[in-house]
């Protein structure tokens, strides 16, 4: 089932150093949110913070709240494990398990969350996932070879049916088409558009135009000065901001005038 | 800058003087170690063969060769087996707690200590093996025998001087150990963040992500480390030479005083004294062990490259 998420005041941190400052925004459920913005400027980081992924990394720690439908994600009895399984998440560089299947790839989040699955269900959830990752008609004769040994594109494919195995409330992207051609690339954002029916996206990107191609919202993160932390700029409707922003700045970016 | 065009005379393709000098240098250094090795198995053949077929005498108590060497070659890979069992599982802990649980500033230290340990020379270990060790292990090999005396390794009866395999297995595992740590630990460390982040976007908790991403990508280096601790339980001379004191048997009995040596033990309580016949004798073994260190190493090898099709199919 797909969920909004409301972000109040959210302040990132890497131990002592401020990442992220001040952030507020609700994304909405069945749709697609895209962050842009120049590199540093924590749109990444921020969007780790959505599922708690930026944790990894020691002395990371958020102020501020996060609320997934009327959850808070940063409240101390949530677990981060939990988090994650209902959060799904899908990375710039494509990162299939390299010693499994593209069978075993699919179900590696199935078998963590359940214990026993029947042949014919995992069947049916590779097969259900790969359709929702366009990849099935690809790869549906040899499903017992190697992930590794698909396309980049694929690849990635893959790892979004990975992720849409379990079943998740949102689907975070993380810049997950800086990696390959365009061809693959439009394969995705044809993907995006589809999964948008029954997910909440969240992309982060550093191309604008498929910030304009795949989204309904756009969020435009910058740094006040290099150093400083980085923040939203402005949050409004993708026809918006790609026609009309609000903010000089947006437009300053958009348009390439720096950036 | 101008390109001519390649006539039948310039269509040799371009090396550098650099790159020309490496690719020899590197040729040559590993032509050296397959020449070393060579050399080695050479030298034990010619020196060994006579000890083959020497007169029976020779072989005091067996009667020949194979009699001889057989309850070596058991004590050795007994020892090593012994000593695997226990340093493996404590190697990939230490190893896993070092690159993935260990807080940065208490990881550093602990690897420093192990590596450490990999440099205290064997007989300081065979010295505190054979006094300290043995001694305290009495009670342990006790109470194996009252409990578990059912299992044929600990079928007693129990040594009162705690000078049994089992005390030699434990000190080879401490040896091992340092070695078997530090490459696993390498190779712990070397697993791609993306892997592991992929494990951990799917809700993996710490242990399931160790088993997901780090385990499978570490396999095979891990198994290089074990294969290398293997080879150091295989031939360490001292350690076992003053813990344990000998006699030609075969038995898995590990708490009992009758213990039979390893290869390379015999060979270094021996060789002193030895005449040349006994010397030919002692040299053959070592040829055994050396066929012997080479065939554990070609079915482990084996073992882990058809477990490697058997997932990537």
């Amino acid at each position: 089932m797909a969920k909004s998420i409301d972000v109040s005041d959210l302040d990132i941190y890497y131990g002592d150093f401020k990442a992220v400052e001040g952030v507020n925004m609700s994304i909405r459920a069945r749709a697609v949110t895209a962050f842009i913005g120049p590199s540093g400027c924590g749109k990444s980081t921020f969007l780790r913070a959505l599922n708690r992924m930026h944790e990894v990394i020691p002395g990371a720690r958020v102020e501020g709240k996060v609320i997934v439908s009327g959850q808070s994600l940063y409240d101390p009895t949530v677990d981060p494990v939990a988090v994650r399984r209902q959060i799904g998440m899908v990375f710039q560089r494509p990162n299939p398990f390299p010693t499994m299947s593209i069978y075993e790839n699919v179900l590696a989040g199935m078998r963590l969350n359940s214990k026993k699955l029947s042949k014919s269900d995992a069947d049916g959830i590779v097969e259900k996932s790969l359709r929702g990752a366009n990849l099935w008609n690809e790869v549906k004769d040899r499903l017992g070879k190697p992930g590794m040994g698909l396309s980049g594109g694929q690849q990635q494919r893959l790892c979004i049916a990975r992720a849409i195995a379990v079943s998740p409330e949102v689907l975070l992207m993380d810049e997950p088409c800086s990696a390959l051609d365009p061809i693959s690339t439009s394969a995705i954002e044809d993907l995006i558009h589809e999964l948008k029916s029954e997910y909440t996206i969240v992309i982060v990107t550093h191309n604008m135009q498929q910030a304009a191609r795949v989204s309904d919202e756009t969020g435009f993160f910058n740094l006040k000065a290099a150093g400083q932390p980085g923040h939203l700029v402005e949050f409004n409707p993708t026809h918006k901001m790609f026609t009309n922003p609000d903010e000089p700045a947006t437009e300053a970016y958009i348009s390439g005038r720096f950036g | 800058m101008t390109f001519s065009a390649p006539t039948e005379a310039t269509r040799k393709p371009v090396v550098r003087l650099g790159d020309r000098l490496f690719a020899g240098t590197a040729r040559t250094a590993a032509l050296i170690i397959m020449l070393a090795l060579a050399g080695v198995f050479v030298f034990l053949t010619i020196e060994g063969l006579p000890g083959l077929t020497a007169p029976e005498s020779i072989y005091k108590p067996a009667d020949d060769f194979w009699s001889y060497v057989g309850p070596l070659v058991f004590g050795t890979i007994l020892a090593a087996i012994v000593a695997l069992v226990i340093a493996v599982p404590f190697s990939i802990g230490v190893a896993l707690f070092i690159s993935h649980y260990a807080p940065p500033r208490l990881a550093a230290p602990i690897a420093y200590v192990i590596d450490l340990l990999a440099a205290i020379p064997s007989v300081v270990y065979g010295l505190w093996g054979g006094l300290a060790l043995a001694h305290s292990m009495t009670p342990a090999i006790n109470w194996l025998y009252d409990n578990l005396s059912f299992i044929p390794f600990f079928a007693g009866p129990p040594s009162v001087t705690g000078r049994t395999m089992l005390t030699a297995g434990i000190v080879l595992a401490i040896m091992v150990i340092p070695i078997t740590t530090a490459i696993s630990r390498e190779v712990f460390a070397q697993v791609p963040r993306l892997h592991e982040e992929a494990a951990m976007a799917l809700g993996a908790t710490r242990w399931e992500t160790i088993r997901l991403a780090v385990f499978p990508y570490a396999r095979s280096g891990v198994v290089s480390g074990v294969m290398l601790g293997l080879g150091r339980a295989l031939g360490e001379t001292m350690a076992v030479a003053m813990v344990l004191s000998a006699t030609p048997v075969v038995t898995l009995n590990l708490i009992s005083n009758t213990n039979p040596a390893t290869i390379a033990s015999n060979i270094a309580s021996n060789y002193k004294e030895a005449t040349p016949d006994r010397q030919a004798l002692l040299i053959a073994t070592g040829l055994v062990l050396f066929a012997v260190t080479f065939a554990v190493n070609f079915v482990a090898r084996l073992i882990v490259s058809r477990h490697e099709k058997k997932v990537s199919r």
